[in-house]
């Protein structure tokens, strides 16, 4: 309960907080506001924002409503940053506890994985499992966490190195207690919180390489991406330059709020570093 | 002729908001003269470490000095504007600390860092800074003073970091020095050394010395007049003599009596049967190396024999590094020996594979040195407890119910079991760990340094739960301590370690009293304050 | 003597690394729709079986996968990668000839994101709290949330579509071939955005973990050592802190060069720079797996050589290192 006291303390956590309901709240609200297929034609191309009280945000060059794509944009960014992220994280968590508790040989081979998978860069590796595996939106969402994994495992590798000697773990070997005993009942709930707060940065940058794999146009084409409708606006970036602009904004709001949520969590969590 | 060099009136620091109380020193006077050691002792939280920080002016930014002056070469620090404070600080005032590993920047030579004392408060050339510092090196007769000065703080051992800040701190010749509990993090051999180095310094360049301590062995040792502080506040002050003969204050006469005493209580009657034997223990580390190359072998624990009679205590004692930790956690298996026997009840345990250990484990039980790191942050006391029976098949109402009863019998309340290990104090943490260990009721406990890491009057009070709970339940201890006094208290026998090596066993009145080998000798004899708890155990007795 | 000897082997160690990269991705590739010939018959405008059927034996391609795994690397070890069927050029001088840009682009970067990430983290540790502190970090904040390609997209119409300050693309004027310093100048220009762009998040990063180790050192005991010195603030900081503050950047260096080398892709299409990271999108969107699988050894071998570096430089900085070998 002190946590959620702290949290509510720190402005920028609040701030972060309430930016991030309103992303919710437009992935939430789509369906009601705008029923139609926000990729079907909906009139003129490219009608400049606030010019048209039909289009609020305007159209892009084939007359589609961009209000419309901004708001089931929200919907696609946190599904794929949700769910990679959910996936980075269990797997970075399960190698990370395994190489970190057993150590030796196990540690080896895992941390030799996790090397490669960190040497090679993620966007390249993105590439390569989009070239091979397509772009629809579930390999896009699956490949992004599988990219995403190996900093939340070296993460939790170094919580267990450092708390599987810590004296209460050997405390509880002492007592007779399994290995799985130990890691689940002992070890991964004090090395969690670090880790939950590392999510937040796996998110942002999950909604970040989403967006940018639809930007080159490597992402599912068939649903409303904001990284799609910057792709698109490109084309007539000289002067409807808005086309471009708006679902940026959109991006920069939802990362900047998913961020200022995981620092915000860190603090309250943290409370010794709260007072630097 | 001594004349005052700083004088403390009526200092009174300000603590912010939300500390457990408002004033961290209030209404302090003292005065310390040249060729004076003024000892500052007190447990945790005296406020004598903030003392030592607000005559430096050093305080943290929340910290405030609220009233009070603090007299120095004619000036008042108190009012003293930064520019001034600098010139004040090394020159006229230097520091040594607890801690010399982080007290000294890793990655600067030793030989860089003295000299930067001249480089701030002289017009030295590099030359002549490199001179002086080579003659304080020898000074504080380093070993090698010329390869000292050209290492790096993680290449000299703790004894020689402390030595090379003292050399920092006497660079130019101040007139007082503060030294917060510049022994306390090292070996009871090296802390001779140190204070034997701080006294002949300090007579020879006449300086006024304030040294913060918590230890009044360490007081009766090099004290010329004591300051005992409590709760932020002086209680007592006087010569050394009158303050450790003839305490007047309350609390400086608990102090006093909770130092135990170097004789060991009169031996009790051993039983003939050993319920442990341990025989050619070995534990041999390899660290580093690639391929075979380069590979460093430490022989942790080296071919130790020992034998714990039931119902006796058995102490291990030896300084950091003898190897002491690592046979206890051989002796439990959270490390596999090389080689070697370990009979507990006619079962050779060193022997045992995983699953054997997980069973067999409840006949031998630990209690861990860290209160602090012992207990799981997240679960609640009487869980702590009652894990081990659970663990075992004991079902979890029954087990709690046993958990609450252990609770009265380590002196804590029952009630106090649903709160979580960070509402308790470091004693009472201890007791928990304990209540853990004695849950599975086990034939034999391994007590890793279980007082080591609290202030001396919780360190008598759980000492004697120790003792009184081996009586009670005919429990036999292995005793694991750096402590000799701890060990003289509550061993029956005692083993000494040096270098993962036995030097020396026996029974406790025999080899405190009669010591064979050179190294208990100078173990012995170097325990801060040895003559005047030899002078006050013949009074008592 | 002592500390190259360590790289060394730490470098050693990587080659491993490499070829667990390059086996994994040959292997990732062969679940790939379509191989090199189809690419190459659908660049022809089709052809017959009996055509592909040739093709694919001219390129081993009807071989069974480990020996064709065995093929590859018995010619990378030969430190040939292959041959680029849309190219038309072996995949080696395709990527050689469009690493100066990447390289440039990286090194100009990681400069400038290093350089002003630590200024702005040094000053913002200072005011900690304070207006300096809460605008730097604000900054640091939005700038991570920014997305690079959009970043750029928005400084070309600012700076070239409006300002014309810059030019918005390419690696140098093509129909205005300078030379001498000129050329240099040029290419400088054209550089601008791009470095920027790339930069922009690693800057925010950089100045971040600089915030944050600047303060963590500064509550050190060492620090106080040197203030009970009667050192002034300035050079406790100058001769204490920082140095001690930087490793953790230094550390950070190594572990985002590949992320880096990934940010890349996106910011050459957007500037239409010829480096290896639009490459690699093309290779993508043309199906040119050789290529591809070139690509991937080669930025895998750049991360290696940036770590290997950042190791000297890692070790040089902290005399603990040397010692613990």
């Amino acid at each position: 309960m002190d946590a959620v006291k702290r949290y509510f303390r720190s402005p920028a956590a609040v701030i972060g907080l309430i930016l991030l309901l309103l992303v919710i709240a437009m992935a939430v609200s789509a369906g009601f506001l705008y029923p139609r297929d926000p990729l079907a034609l909906a009139g003129r191309p490219l009608v400049w924002p606030f010019s048209n009280p039909r289009f609020l945000l305007g159209t892009d060059n084939s007359g589609r409503d961009i209000a419309a794509q901004i708001f089931y944009g929200a919907r696609i960014s946190l599904l794929i940053g949700g769910v990679a992220t959910m996936i980075a994280i269990l797997i970075g968590i399960l190698v990370g506890a395994f190489a970190g508790y057993y150590g030796g040989w196990v540690d080896n081979v895992l941390m030799r994985i996790t090397e490669a998978f960190q040497t090679l860069p993620n966007f390249v590796l993105l590439l390569v499992l989009v070239a091979v595996f397509g772009s629809t939106l579930t390999t896009v969402t699956i490949a992004v966490g599988v990219v995403s994994w190996p900093a939340p495992a070296r993460l939790t590798r170094a919580e267990f190195l450092s708390l599987r000697n810590r004296e209460f773990v050997q405390a509880g070997k002492t007592l007779g207690m399994k290995d799985v005993q130990l890691i689940l009942g002992e070890i991964l709930p004090n090395a969690l919180p670090p880790v939950i707060v590392y999510a937040s940065v796996v998110m942002a940058v999950a909604i970040l390489l989403e967006s940018a794999l639809a930007f080159l146009r490597l992402s599912d084409p068939n649903v409303a991406s904001w990284g799609n409708l910057i792709g698109l606006g490109r084309d007539v970036l000289r002067v409807q330059w808005y086309v471009s602009a708006i679902p940026g904004i959109a991006i920069l709001v939802t990362v900047l709020a998913v961020s200022l949520v995981g620092q915000g969590l860190n603090d309250a969590l943290n409370p010794r570093l709260k007072s630097r | 002729m001594s004349e005052t060099v700083l004088s403390l009136d009526g200092l009174t620091v300000r603590l912010p908001k939300g500390a457990d109380r408002p004033h961290a020193l209030s209404d302090v006077s003292l005065s310390v003269a040249s060729n004076e050691i003024l000892c500052v002792v007190g447990e945790s939280g005296s406020g004598k470490s903030m003392m030592a920080n607000a005559i430096m002016r050093l305080l943290p930014n929340e910290v405030t000095i609220e009233r009070g002056r603090m007299m120095f070469d004619g000036r008042d620090l108190c009012a003293a504007d930064p520019a001034a404070m600098r010139e004040v600080r090394g020159a006229g005032i230097a520091m040594i600390f607890q801690e010399p590993m982080t007290a000294l920047n890793p990655l600067r030579t030793i030989g860089d860092q003295i000299g930067e004392m001249f480089a701030i408060h002289t017009k030295l050339s590099k030359a002549e800074i490199n001179a002086r510092v080579q003659g304080l090196l020898e000074d504080v007769r380093i070993p090698d003073p010329k390869a000292a000065a050209k290492a790096y703080p993680h290449e000299l051992s703790g004894g020689q970091r402390q030595r090379a800040m003292i050399a920092m701190a006497l660079a130019l010749d101040p007139k007082l020095l503060i030294a917060d509990e510049p022994t306390t993090a090292l070996d009871v051999t090296t802390q001779a050394q140190i204070l034997k180095l701080i006294r002949d310094l300090q007579q020879r360049k006449k300086t006024a010395v304030l040294f913060i301590t918590h230890d009044f062995g360490v007081v009766a040792e090099i004290a010329d007049r004591v300051v005992v502080m409590q709760h932020g506040a002086i209680v007592e002050q006087g010569t050394a003599d009158a303050v450790l003969n003839d305490p007047q204050h309350a609390y400086t006469k608990q102090l006093i009596a909770a130092v135990p005493p170097l004789t060991a209580p009169p031996p009790r009657i051993l039983s003939g049967k050993d319920i442990l034997t341990i025989d050619g223990v070995s534990k041999t580390y390899r660290t580093g190396g690639f391929l075979g190359r380069g590979a460093r072998i430490t022989e942790a624990v080296k071919n130790v024999s020992l034998r714990l009679p039931r119902g006796a205590t058995l102490g291990i004692v030896g300084e950091s590094g003898s190897g002491k930790s690592t046979l206890a956690r051989c002796i439990v298996r959270l490390i596999d020996p090389d080689t070697g026997s370990i009979v507990l009840n006619g079962k050779d345990w060193a022997k045992l594979n995983r699953d054997e250990i997980r069973h067999e484990t409840r006949h031998i039980q630990m209690v861990f040195q860290d209160p602090f790191a012992s207990l799981n942050p997240r679960r609640k006391a009487a869980e702590l407890v009652a894990q081990g029976p659970i663990v075992h098949g004991t079902d979890r109402a029954t087990a709690m119910a046993e958990a609450r009863k252990l609770f009265e019998l380590v002196g804590l309340d029952p009630s106090a079991g649903d709160r979580y290990p960070h509402e308790f104090s470091g004693g009472q943490r201890q007791r928990i760990g304990l209540a853990r260990a004695l849950a599975l009721k086990p034939d034999v406990l391994v007590a890793d340094e279980p007082v080591s890491a609290l202030d001396v009057s919780v360190q008598a009070q759980v000492l004697k739960l120790l003792a009184g709970l081996r009586q009670q339940l005919g429990l036999s201890i292995i005793f694991i301590t750096h402590d000799l006094r701890v060990a003289a208290q509550i061993c029956d026998l005692v083993a000494v370690m040096k270098d993962g090596a036995v030097v020396e066993q026996g029974l406790t009145a025999e080899v405190f009293g009669k010591p064979q080998h050179p190294y208990t000798q100078a173990l012995l004899s170097a325990i801060p304050g040895g003559d005047f708890t030899r002078k006050r155990d013949a009074l008592i007795a | 003597m002592r500390i190259l000897s360590l790289a060394g082997r730490r470098l050693a160690a990587s080659i491993p690394t490499l070829f667990l990269i390059l086996i994994g991705v040959f292997l990732l590739l062969q679940l790939a729709p379509g191989d090199t010939v189809d690419a190459l018959m659908a660049q022809m405008g089709g052809g017959d079986a009996a055509t592909a059927q040739e093709l694919r034996k001219f390129y081993g391609l009807d071989l069974s996968v480990p020996a064709q795994l065995g093929n590859y690397l018995w010619h990378l070890v030969r430190l040939d990668l292959g041959f680029s069927s849309i190219y038309g050029k072996p995949v080696a001088t395709v990527i050689l000839e469009r690493l100066p840009p990447t390289i440039l682009l990286m090194t100009a970067s990681l400069s400038f994101a290093f350089f002003f990430g630590l200024v702005f983290g040094v000053i913002a540790s200072r005011g900690v709290n304070r207006w300096p502190d809460t605008l730097i970090s604000t900054l640091g904040l939005i700038f991570y949330a920014t997305p690079s390609f959009w970043f750029g997209l928005m400084a070309i119409v600012v700076f070239s579509v409006y300002l014309q300050w810059l030019p918005p693309g390419g690696f140098e004027d093509i129909g205005n071939v300078q030379t001498g310093i000129w050329h240099v100048l040029d290419i400088a220009a054209h550089l601008v955005l791009p470095t920027l762009t790339l930069g922009l998040i690693f800057l925010a990063i950089y100045l971040r973990i600089m915030r944050a180790s600047m303060l963590e050192v500064l509550n050190l005991d060492f620090v106080r050592t040197a203030r009970a010195k009667g050192l002034d603030e300035t050079h406790v900081i100058t001769r204490h802190v920082l140095r001690n503050a930087l490793l953790p950047m230094v550390t950070l260096i190594g572990l985002q060069a590949g992320t880096m080398l990934g940010g890349s892709v996106v910011v050459e299409s957007v500037f239409s720079l010829p480096g290896l990271g639009r490459l690699a999108y093309e290779s993508v969107v043309q199906r040119d797996l050789n290529t591809l699988l070139g690509i991937v050894f080669v930025s895998a071998l750049l991360v290696i050589i940036v770590n290997f570096v950042v190791d000297l430089l890692y070790a040089r900085l902290d005399p603990r290192i040397a010692t613990e070998g």
